[in-house]
């Protein structure tokens, strides 16, 4: 693969898509869905192929060398701005065991999202520009190595997204998609912040020996290259990096979304198109997590491992706190849109262990949240396209009116409250054994482990509310799920037994990484003095 | 045969019913009569476990089998090292004796259930979930490690929820189903945090690796309170799993699944997988954990016989005896008769499951009628059931001849020896209030349903014996109820094979000062060959000590309770009635199951609904509040920003026109042309406003 640029392909394949639908005309209906199925279908394909060509043993995470199918070239440089000196970002895509399953995830769910945006009702054409556009940002912060790259990918993601919600979405649409918008635009300018503190806090040492402030990330990681006297530089008695990393991570936490963040989410998923749910759920929540372990883990390891504790206590209020509030819900999306809060506190919680079981199960826990949540989305999808009611008191009985919907949907919600040889399980598994095994966190940990009671009841009372009892004659007409749909469902349910039974398939990949970046973390900067604390 | 071909074997055995699950749920609703081939693949299934059963038992007896392979592998982790997890599977005696008594029954529920369950619009699926439900339970049965036992564990959680729900329709099925996984996941908490303990200082799942850290002198985090705690948490599991006070409450609600899944699962297998589990931590249990776990016993055995003795619906009886009967097995564990807690779990999956088999033959006799006020004088219309009922009754009350009459003489004299030695005579006080209680009210419910005369004639007249396929599995079942099958000497079951050969008590891995004094061997070891002991010297003579007059007072009790029974019910000496009305607080405390359901709704349940209502309101009103009052706030302040804007800067705007001209000519310069360097400017400017604001 030396050479071949596969992840720029990867990246930017749905741009490609975008422009040729830009093209096309509005009435062309069918080909611009194709072209998106193709994109999105060549996408997979080629993220499958990286996969294929990846070598599972090489580390990443802090060392350039080891990071894989690197692209990278100068892409901005001026040369000496009188007090700047010389100021260049690179165009730097690399990928290691911590984005190849976000890879994998990506190019799954927006095929599967492509799938369920069939029968999208109006301005087909503007909807599957976006939603390639969209495709092209997320796929680039998994991949971008230069801060300055990651932050115009994560801003890239912001705009179709605001529309996506905001043209097609529900009754309020309006609203969910202002503040969606609002809200991450809000961790964005914190990001901003903390990536142009970084900038001016490290250099980087160029091929001919010259010194220029760096957005490269893994230059960033590398504390030799801070300066004495930058603001975010650890060497700095009177840094910022505490309140830094504070702003940074609240950046991150808005997307994942982390209590008391949260309360975009149910509003943007309840008024969203499936698809942009599935999308959001199964893709989007994972950027902040992504960002704190790729970002916030390795520049900060001392006040990671200060703050670890709160992490783990937000992580535990996060499963708590979503899997009462899902349990009191009426609205059979909104109630999958608070699962998804709880079942993000499972990866802050497993992160927090800086363990590698514990942030092994966090990954792979992101994986699986994606592809079971997906699936409970497009579940969601499927009742509603039918009957156009989510009110989990309105069903009943319907077991025996769509037996195979049921049959997927018993899968999906038996996945989602964590049984054993489905995949959800093995995740909240690792993220327990790593985050009892630290001693910090242990109380945490415990208090969590209700969740998973919670987690059951939500799911099992939603199933009897929906499938069982007696039918509700309103709802005789009902038919079962069509060829398109089990299109959706064979994959995801697939995956979710495949990797409940074989977890080993997605952790070998992320193994080496989680090793490195865990001692990166647990060693890094352990002599340097804490402060503005 | 060779140990590899027993592991094959085993292999096989396990997978095979999963295959049987998968083909009836895909194939089964266009073949209606694939169910024959999940008859066909359990049976190969008992076929080759007493292939496995033979060799084992008779040409590896004293070998333990084992088989492993890694799971996950970390590699060379930080600070912990190199990590793996394992799993396998472990053959022994128990463990083989115990793929007998689940593949026996399942095979036989699986044949009494073709006639059973004739008609059911579900037929196949109900096939299908049996066999998931067989793959579970032999995964627990066989596992060699934690994890898998905890993952095995759920799955037979999964199955018991599905067959408890199978005919979802009925709400009462569905809440139960829901009822039975949810208290399980409660009990399943703690077992998974006492196998965190465990596996956070010993990083492994497998049993014996653990076990032999611990005779090593390794502790958890090294203190015997961590010991204790990992083995009350575990223990925790069996709570739920087997239906231990206090998270008894889904059992007897699990009758709503159909009757032949009553018997192959919540009375004789599933149930028993909580003694099973405790038998296969008994080595690391402390003696406060074993206290602990002694009590829990008790006090279920003796709580549940107080509630049968009240209950009309004759699943429900049989229900609570066979709680009552766990807490008996629980108890024996706990006392340290570890011998007689899995023989007696081996003699009660018989007996208890041809009650259940028997009682859904009547049930299906009598039309779904399940009210024992509705029978009476069924003996005559149903000969076969009634014989081999009244078999398994006398098993469960220990009348001599009978194997429940060993399992559980040996029990009550363990408990009198425990209370003995440890001046804990609570335990053997409710243990023989227990034995009384049993056989008075099974009694009370052969009498009530098979003598007397019918109350219900239109019923009774409509009542039929059951077809063959139903009739053969009570029968072999009521057959295995009887002695011979265990030892060759009515009185005493340690000189047979079963406890005299094939099951022994291990010796405990614990430290000696965490263990029970009696537990302490002083002295020169009895231990033989294969390292292990019938406990100490001391516990083996105060066994025998006690053991005639256990029995004497055991029998004493059984017959009393037996008599009772008939003076009240068969000859009417007594008018029940009237003693109820005496006792009606009692009586109703008893008929209402001590009031623990409407305790727990009121505050478990009640509870968290309501908190996660109010979580739920909080969550709307003061958390999204906040974000919607910010936004309110911050058009306020653009609307008069904007005021401002139009009153104050407007007049300014011809002066900041000339200074921007001024400003613009100085920057000149840096206008490139390049798109990058507008980018980067931008970027400049808001790090410098950042610096000044």
């Amino acid at each position: 693969m030396n050479g071949f640029p596969i992840l720029s392909l990867i990246t930017f394949l749905p741009v490609v898509g975008m422009i040729i639908i830009l093209f096309l005309k509005k009435e062309q209906a069918n080909l611009i869905k194709y072209t998106t199925l193709v994109v999105t279908a060549v996408q997979l394909v080629f993220s499958i192929i990286l996969l294929m060509n990846f070598d599972y043993s090489a580390a990443g995470v802090f060392e350039q060398g080891s990071f894989q199918f690197i692209d990278k070239f100068r892409w901005i440089e001026i040369k000496d701005i009188s007090w700047l000196g010389t100021v260049k970002v690179d165009y730097f895509l690399g990928v290691d065991g911590l984005s190849v399953p976000m890879v994998l995830l990506t190019s799954l769910i927006c095929l599967i999202a492509t799938i369920s945006s069939w029968n999208i009702p109006h301005s087909i054409k503007g909807y599957f520009a976006l939603f390639l556009l969209l495709d092209c940002g997320m796929m680039g912060v998994f991949v971008a190595l230069d801060f300055f790259l990651f932050y115009i990918f994560w801003e890239l993601m912001l705009l179709p997204m605001y529309f996506l919600i905001g043209i097609w979405g529900g009754p309020r649409k309006e609203y969910a998609a202002i503040k969606f918008f609002l809200y991450t635009l809000l961790g964005s300018i914190f990001i901003l912040l903390v990536m142009i503190g970084l900038y001016f806090s490290a250099h980087e040492t160029l091929a001919d020996g010259s010194k220029v402030f760096t957005f490269n990330l893994l230059a960033l990681m590398d504390s030799a290259n801070y300066t004495s006297d930058g603001i975010l530089s650890p060497f700095n008695p009177g840094n910022l990096r505490f309140i830094a990393y504070i702003g940074l991570f609240i950046g991150f936490a808005i997307k994942i979304p982390m209590f008391p963040f949260h309360t975009w989410l149910p509003d943007a998923h309840v008024e969203a198109p499936t698809p942009i749910s599935v999308i959001l759920a199964g893709v989007l929540l994972k950027l902040g997590t992504y960002g704190i372990l790729r970002i916030s883990f390795p520049i900060f390891p001392e006040i990671t491992r200060e703050l670890a504790w709160y992490i783990a206590l937000f992580g535990m209020i996060n499963i708590i706190y979503g899997a009462l509030v899902a349990l009191a819900q009426k609205d059979f999306k909104k109630l999958i849109a608070y699962s998804s809060v709880s079942h993000m506190g499972y990866v802050l919680l497993g992160m927090a262990s800086l363990s590698a079981t514990g942030v092994n199960g966090a990954i792979l826990q992101m994986f699986n949240h994606g592809t079971i949540t997906a699936m409970l989305f497009l579940i969601v999808g499927v009742l509603y396209d039918r009957s156009h009611t989510r009110g989990l008191n309105d069903f009943g009985g319907l077991a025996n009116q769509m037996p195979v919907y049921t049959g997927f949907v018993t899968v999906a919600f038996f996945a989602a409250l964590g049984l054993p040889s489905l995949s959800g399980f093995i995740s909240e598994a690792l993220v327990f054994v790593g985050a009892f095994g630290s001693e910090e966190i242990r109380t945490l940990t415990i208090i969590s482990t209700l969740g998973i009671l919670l987690g059951a009841a939500y799911m099992l009372w939603t199933l009897q509310r929906i499938f069982f009892g007696k039918l509700n004659e309103k709802w005789n007409q009902l038919t079962d799920i069509d060829t398109r749909e089990y299109i959706m469902f064979i994959p995801l349910t697939i995956i979710i037994i495949f990797l409940g039974v074989y977890p080993s398939a997605m952790l070998d990949i992320m193994n080496s990484s989680v090793n490195a970046l865990v001692e990166f973390v647990s060693t890094g900067l352990s002599n340097v003095q804490l402060s503005g604390f | 045969m060779a140990e590899i071909t027993l592991i094959n074997l085993s292999i096989l055995i396990l997978f095979l019913p999963l295959i049987g699950f998968a083909v009836l749920l895909f194939f089964g609703k266009k073949f209606p009569k694939l169910y024959m081939f999940e008859v066909g693949i359990i049976s190969l299934t008992f076929i080759l476990t007493l292939v496995v059963l033979y060799a084992k038992l008779f040409m590896f007896p004293h070998n333990e089998i084992m088989y492993s392979f890694t799971w996950i592998d970390f590699g060379n982790t930080p600070i912990v090292g190199d990590l793996k997890i394992e799993l396998g599977i472990e053959i022994n005696n128990i463990t083989v004796l115990m793929l007998f008594v689940v593949n026996l029954i399942s095979m036989l529920v699986h044949i009494f259930s073709i006639a059973y369950m004739k008609g059911d619009k579900r037929y196949n699926r109900y096939f299908a979930y049996l066999g998931i439900f067989t793959f579970s339970m032999l995964g627990i049965v066989i596992t060699h490690n934690l994890l898998m036992m905890y993952i095995f564990w759920e799955l037979v959680g999964l199955s018991s929820y599905l067959l408890i729900g199978f005919w979802y329709e009925k709400k009462s099925a569905s809440d139960a189903a829901k009822k039975a996984f949810l208290v399980n996941r409660v009990g399943d908490i703690g077992m998974f945090l006492g196998i965190l303990i465990l596996f956070t200082h010993y990083k492994t799942f497998t049993f014996d690796t653990i076990f032999y850290q611990i005779s090593n002198g390794n502790l958890p985090f090294d203190s015997s309170a961590w010991l204790t705690a990992a083995g009350i948490l575990i223990f925790m599991g069996a709570v739920g799993k087997s239906a231990q006070f206090p998270l008894h409450v889904w059992l007897p609600d699990a009758m709503e699944g159909p009757t032949p899944v009553s018997a192959l699962i919540h009375a004789a297998t599933m149930v028993a997988a909580g003694v099973y589990l405790c038998v296969k931590i008994f080595v690391l249990l402390t003696a406060d954990a074993m206290l602990t776990i002694a009590i829990f016993g008790a006090v279920t055995s003796f709580v549940a016989a107080t509630i049968a003795i009240t209950q009309n619906d004759i699943k429900k009886v049989l229900a609570y005896s066979t709680v009552s009967q766990l807490g008996y097995m629980v108890m024996s564990v706990g006392i340290g008769a570890y011998a007689f807690a899995f023989f007696h779990l081996v003699t009660h999956a018989f007996f208890k499951a041809c009650m259940f088999l028997g009682s859904g033959s009547v049930i299906h006799a009598m039309h779904h009628e399940q009210d024992i006020r509705q029978m009476g004088g069924l003996k005559k219309k149903l000969p076969i059931t009634y014989i081999t009922f009244l078999i398994s009754t006398l098993a469960i009350s220990g009348v001599p001849l009978t194997s429940g009459f060993l399992s559980k003489d040996g029990i009550l004299a363990g408990t009198w020896a425990f209370g003995n030695l440890t001046g804990h005579y609570l335990i053997p006080i409710l243990g023989f209030t227990v034995a009384l209680l049993t056989a008075f009210y099974m009694f009370r419910l052969v009498i009530l349903t098979f003598h007397g005369e019918p109350r219900n004639q239109e019923k009774f007249d409509h009542a039929h014996e059951s077809p063959a396929v139903m009739k053969a599995p009570l029968i072999i079942l009521s057959v295995l109820s009887i002695f011979v099958f265990y030892t060759p000497n009515p009185i005493s079951p340690d000189a047979g094979w079963f406890l005299g050969d094939w099951v022994k008590t291990p010796t405990t891995v614990t430290p000696e000062e965490t263990r029970f004094d009696f537990m302490i061997e002083h002295g020169e070891s009895h231990g033989d060959s294969h390292g292990e002991i019938v406990h100490s010297t001391k516990y083996t003579e105060e066994m025998h000590h006690v053991h005639y007059p256990a029995l004497g007072l055991s029998l004493l009790l059984a017959g009393l309770g037996i008599l009772f029974a008939f003076i009240l019910y068969q000859w009417r000496k007594i008018d029940p009635d009237k003693i109820t009305d005496k006792i009606k607080p009692l009586y109703n405390f008893s008929l209402n199951k001590w009031y623990v359901d409407e305790a727990y709704d009121k505050t478990a349940i009640g509870g968290t609904l309501s908190f996660s209502r109010f979580m739920s309101w909080f969550d709307a009103t003061i958390v999204d509040g906040i974000v919607n009052w910010s936004a309110y706030i911050t058009q306020g302040f653009s609307y008069l920003s904007g005021l401002f804007d139009k009153f104050v800067v407007d007049g300014l705007v011809n002066f900041w026109a000339f200074f921007s001209g001024v400003i613009g000519f100085s920057f000149k310069k840096l206008q490139t042309g390049r798109v990058q360097t507008y980018i980067v400017l931008v970027v400049f400017s808001i790090v410098v406003l950042f610096f000044i604001f």
